[in-house]
């Protein structure tokens, strides 16, 4: 699934909203996730998943092709850690029918 | 500085500040993002976001692990796992933002 797609399936729930503004709705939503993590803070959204920031101590780099020695500053990397709710689905999804 | 923690509710009112759309439906309309994205990947699909990043499934095989406290070898079934990979254009918001204020300390 692409975001059209997701912005798609959200207008069709929601009729009575414009399609343009179901696309700038769900902007909005991972522009916000974005903003937080860039201020520093972090996003968790229960039973999907948590957003944080994880540091990249500076180090000593190689290039690889000449093994001359580079330095490479810090660096701050977004990372999701998938909550428990999805991590159980992703799993048991196949079984579903047969656990009914 | 200390570091916040967002919720739904956050994101929720990021909504209704910037298209005044009353809070109960932003909050549903967050549910309703999240829940899609959800039931897309149970089912087994990736999930691609221009701009933002990609959540997509990786299958991992079945590997003998080791219980730390006993130290007995147990093995751990085959699952899937769901990995997530930003976009460039939130690497480089999250690096830089986290870069200036770092240095404005």
């Amino acid at each position: 699934m692409i975001k059209s797609e997701l912005i798609q399936k959200i207008a069709v729930a929601n009729p009575h909203l414009y399609h343009r503004d179901v696309e700038h709705i769900v902007n909005i939503i991972f522009d916000e996730i974005i903003e937080a993590l860039a201020r520093g803070d972090r996003v968790e959204l229960r039973g999907f998943g948590a957003f944080t920031v994880k540091r990249r101590a500076p180090r000593l780099g190689r290039n690889p092709r000449t093994g001359a020695t580079v330095s490479v500053s810090e660096k701050h990397v977004p990372f999701f850690k998938t909550g428990k709710e999805l991590r159980d689905r992703l799993n048991n999804g196949n079984h579903h029918d047969i656990s009914h | 500085m200390t570091s916040k923690t967002l919720t739904r509710a956050d994101l929720a009112e990021a909504v209704v500040e910037r298209i005044g759309l009353p809070r109960n439906e932003s909050q549903e309309l967050v549910e309703l993002v999240l829940k899609e994205i959800s039931s897309t990947l149970a089912e087994g699909e990736a999930v691609k976001l221009s701009s933002f990043g990609s959540f997509g499934i990786r299958e991992k095989r079945e590997r003998i692990g080791r219980n730390p406290k006993t130290g007995e070898e147990v093995p751990i079934t085959p699952r899937k796992v769901l990995v997530f990979r930003p976009s460039n254009i939130m690497k480089n918001r999250v690096n830089n933002g986290n870069i200036r204020r770092r240095s404005a300390i």
